[in-house]
């Protein structure tokens, strides 16, 4: 029985682009919310402090599913109305962004505090502390991660698969209704393809954290 | 009410007669009545202590005496609880109102205050991410304003004073204790600053490592008219380089004078017993 590989490339090539999509984008809004929250919450202004945790709180113990479903079916209720595949971004993003809040405090706060009272000895501004200072260094902590919550970000794009936008698993699925005999094969195929998406990251990642660390 | 000058001040905290070596002018530094307290611990209790332009003023006493608290408020690392801090004259802590009023210092004036104050930490806190010369470099640029060409000129004379010239591109990580406190000195001394706190330099280094800070202090001390104040367990530094020696235990400035006064002729019974542990 030969496997008809070919048959099925035209549909997973489509759904692994829109899987490249949807994670990129959610990537970059994650990314935005990660530093904006992380750094929100190490802010002297307890306004944004508060607002900061509130959102890293909320987001972080919110299932990942309902949020999707909140985004893409409830929302249209208040009158905002998003493209699935924006709904989809926006809670991914929304979601991963507030565990990457917490590793971009959490390495913010490991910096050594001798780094701080260094500088502020040496006179530079709190803008300057922070920024040559702090944050290059707490930078090289949060990679690694970073990398594994991107990765678990990749795999959470299969969600999107109950909002019916046809993403790499969705369009398995159908696969699987038409070869119906060949399920192992489609999802043996399904997982090789995720595992070389979240290789290119975690390669990528790599790459990156020896960029930043190398003065280690 | 007539303010106490810093002279009959530092007098009457002064156990024995003489005053020892009043260096000419006013003082840089005056520590007036001062106290630390964190939470229910006071640490510091009361010190009334005159620090003068170009004096090298050594620290000693016990452990949790309260030495690195007392470097630490003057390099407005900590705020004093009580009391107030004068550098040339001017509080540290406070700032005058435009209608005269003494209100807590803002950053401004702390920013300003600190251009004449540097500091030498134990654990050097070089920025890792930075070349040795960048971490030099750093603060003239962005805090002086000198150009790149002028800042580097200065970090390489201040580097070649401490005998690093040639590890400009280093990373700190590649260096030795030694090497990276010679960096952090050159790093306190490109700001130029009138007073400069060494807090105990030589205690996280592997003792062959500490003759080679040590000498560099030391020719720092006899080459600038820099004033230091030289928190430190090492005596026989202390002996060679200090104009008057200050011995501090639980807080208070217990003896002070020369160090000839305060090594050969202990006179309180806490110098005694502690001075008889580095013999
Ligand atoms: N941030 C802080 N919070 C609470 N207690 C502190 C703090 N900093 C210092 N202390 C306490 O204040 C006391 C004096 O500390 P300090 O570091 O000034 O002593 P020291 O004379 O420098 O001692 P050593 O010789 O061990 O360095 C100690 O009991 C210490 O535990
Ligand atoms: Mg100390």
């Amino acid at each position: 029985m030969s496997v008809p590989w070919l048959d099925w490339l035209p549909l997973l090539g489509e759904g692994t682009l829109i899987t490249i999509k949807i994670a990129l984008l959610s990537i970059a809004v994650a990314l935005c919310l990660s530093a904006l929250a992380g750094l929100g919450s190490t802010s002297p202004i307890i306004i944004i402090r508060i607002a900061s945790r509130t959102y890293i709180e909320l987001f972080r113990a919110c299932s990942l599913l309902v949020l999707l479903f909140w985004v893409y079916f409830a929302l249209p209720f208040v009158g905002v109305e998003l493209s699935k595949l924006w709904a989809g971004v926006l809670a991914i993003g929304l979601n991963i962004g507030a565990y990457g809040a917490e590793i971009v405090r959490s390495a913010i706060f490991a910096v050594p505090k001798g780094q701080y009272e260094a500088s502020l000895a040496l006179n530079l501004t709190p803008t300057e502390r922070t920024w040559k200072i702090i944050i290059p260094q707490a930078v090289a902590r949060m990679i690694p991660p970073m990398s594994n919550l991107l990765i678990e970000l990749l795999k959470s794009t299969s969600l999107v698969y109950f909002i019916t936008l046809s993403d790499l698993t969705y369009e398995a699925m159908i696969i699987r209704n038409n070869y119906y005999s060949y399920t192992p094969y489609i999802f043996a195929l399904l997982l090789g393809i995720y595992f070389v998406l979240s290789s290119s990251i975690s390669i990528t990642m790599r790459i990156l954290e020896r960029k930043f660390t190398a003065w280690r | 009410m007539s303010e106490p000058t810093a002279e009959t001040k530092s007098v009457m905290t002064l156990p024995r007669e003489e005053v020892v070596s009043p260096l000419t002018g006013e003082p840089i530094v005056q520590y007036q009545g001062v106290t630390k307290t964190f939470g229910d611990l006071e640490v510091i209790k009361g010190i009334d202590l005159a620090l003068y332009p170009g004096e090298k003023m050594a620290l000693i006493g016990p452990s949790g005496s309260g030495k690195t608290t007392l470097g630490r408020m003057l390099m407005t690392l900590e705020e004093p609880t009580t009391g107030t801090i004068l550098i040339d004259g001017e509080p540290l802590w406070q700032m005058k109102t435009s209608s005269g009023k003494l209100v807590r210092a803002n950053e401004k004036h702390l920013r300003r205050m600190r251009q004449k104050i540097g500091m030498v930490f134990q654990h050097f806190n070089l920025f890792p991410h930075l070349s040795v010369l960048r971490n030099v470099t750093l603060a003239p640029m962005s805090v002086l304003g000198l150009s790149k060409e002028e800042a580097y000129q200065r970090a390489v004379e201040m580097l070649t004073k401490v005998g690093l010239q040639d590890k400009l591109g280093e990373y700190p990580s590649r260096l030795s204790g030694g090497q990276k406190q010679r960096v952090a000195i050159a790093r306190a001394l490109v700001m130029q600053p009138k007073v400069m706190v060494f807090d105990e330099v030589t205690s996280a280094l592997d003792p062959e490592l500490v003759g080679e800070v040590l000498e560099v202090i030391k020719e720092i001390a006899i080459d600038s008219d820099m004033a230091m104040m030289l928190i430190t367990h090492e005596m026989d530094f202390a002996r060679d380089i200090a104009d008057r020696v200050i011995f501090g235990a639980e807080g208070r400035i217990v003896e002070q004078g020369s160090p000839e006064a305060i090594f050969e002729q202990p006179e309180s019974e806490r110098l005694q017993s502690f001075l008889k542990r580095f013999r």
